[in-house]
């Protein structure tokens, strides 16, 4: 597997400093589950939150009564044993983790709601205010309508493929659209696309039907 | 070349020669790292109280520059250092320095803790996980070599490019908080945060290229 589109160093970084939003976590989080290439940026990115901690010089000593009481919590724990290991899941699944845990359970077993034009969704519950994700769902070979974007649009593909603006995008890559891109992404022949959506702003759909359906399934 | 819980998953491209023994002392980077490796193998009380005497101070500042008020801030410095003991296990010497292991635990109890959200994260025993490509032998860079080159790499940053990465690290502001703080539109923030983090992995050779 060859991923070719990535989530972009200035999210990568933003997602190591902790400073990204849940929900575009949330997809950095499946694209680097699925790209080795994103997670070795992301432990560099990771060495320089470990070398600014670690220069600072200034701090005060620690306090020894926190070491204490951690020592005492470390002896509890040890008296009580270690909880039994979890099974490790069965796989095979198509949503990597953290996605499985966000959606409830992997693609077969989710309740899926149609949106018009065959296209179907889920959306997952994220905190904190901006971006929102959810889950779409396009039949093989079926387009989503055309639209634009008031803010930011990043989607991952899960499942079959897409073709964008001159671009396939198929498991693991990242397309990034902005306010400037107006587009209709088409699945892939082969099987329906399953796809990991989020977005900052509603879209904005160019035929009046897609529009209409909108204020209902908040897309 | 390898020693055991010494070597760092980067392929050596612009640095000199990685020492081959121990023979010279080992400066805190090298120590920190087997102090974890300590606690992670046997559960080495005397090395947990070392990683704390070091780490908790730098951690604490961390925690009261993400926004935290002091009493809730230690009782988040307490939480970081028993994840520290319960996860000590996961540490992967060839992944991080010690630092920044315990740099990213502390970040995650920040978010959990100031911002009220969840941190979305990977995980290698999920069987959907795409594990990384076998390594093909190429020697790597020690532990203590990686820290020094990363300090190394930020220094030689520009001011404006360490600025933000400071402020995104280490004060835990979004891209939008730094461009109001500094006046400057947010699209120019982000262009400083591509160009730093490309200037980092040039100079520090990450694998990128040989894992896409
Ligand atoms: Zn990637």
């Amino acid at each position: 597997m060859t991923i070719e589109h990535h989530v972009g160093d200035e999210r990568l970084l933003a997602y190591g400093a902790g400073t990204l939003d849940e929900a575009t976590s949330l997809l950095v989080a499946a694209h680097l589950a699925l790209c080795p290439a994103c997670r070795s940026d992301l432990e560099l990115a990771e060495a320089v939150g470990g070398a600014l901690m670690e220069s600072d010089r200034l701090a005060p000593p620690a306090d020894e009564t926190v070491l204490d009481a951690l020592v005492r919590c470390i002896a509890c724990e040890d008296d009580e044993g270690s909880a039994a290991a979890a099974a490790a899941p069965l796989g095979p699944f198509v949503l990597p983790q953290p996605l499985r845990g966000y959606a409830g359970g992997d693609v077969a077993g989710l309740r899926w709601r149609s949106v018009g034009g065959g296209i179907r969704q889920v959306p997952l519950k994220t905190h904190g205010a901006g971006a929102t994700a959810r889950l779409l769902s396009i039949p093989a070979g079926k387009s989503v309508p055309e639209h634009g974007h008031s803010g930011f649009e990043a989607t991952l593909v899960l499942a079959g493929s897409f073709y964008d603006r001159g671009s396939w995008y198929r498991r693991g890559d990242v397309g990034i659209a902005d306010s400037a891109v107006v587009h209709r992404p088409v699945a892939g022949p082969e099987e329906d696309c399953i796809c990991l959506a989020v977005t900052d702003a509603p879209l904005k759909f160019v035929a009046a039907v897609p529009r209409l359906l909108q204020p209902f399934h908040g897309i | 070349m390898k020693a055991p819980g010494n070597v760092i998953g980067f392929p050596r491209r612009s640095f000199g020669r990685a020492s081959a023994g121990r023979s010279e002392p080992a400066d805190a980077t090298d120590e920190m790292s087997d102090r974890l490796l300590a606690v992670a193998e046997h559960g080495d009380r005397a090395a947990f109280a070392v990683l704390f005497r070091h780490f908790g101070p730098r951690v604490r500042a961390y925690l009261l520059r993400a926004g935290g008020d002091a009493g809730r801030v230690d009782d988040l410095l307490q939480e970081t250092f028993a994840a520290v003991w319960r996860k000590a296990g996961q540490y992967d010497s060839r992944r991080a320095t010690a630092a920044a292991w315990i740099f990213a635990i502390a970040r995650n109890r920040s978010i959990d803790a100031f911002r009220r959200e969840r941190r979305p994260e990977f995980d290698r025993q999920d069987p959907a996980f795409q594990p990384d490509p076998q390594p093909d032998g190429e020697e790597t860079l020690a532990t203590r070599e990686r820290a020094e080159s990363v300090r190394a790499a930020l220094a030689a940053l520009s001011e404006e490019q360490r600025e933000v990465l400071r402020l995104s690290f280490y004060d835990g502001e979004s891209y939008a908080a730094i461009a109001i703080r500094l006046g400057i539109p947010v699209g120019t923030v982000k262009s400083r945060a591509r160009l730093a983090f490309r200037r980092l992995r040039a100079v520090l050779g990450g694998r990128r290229e040989e894992l896409r």
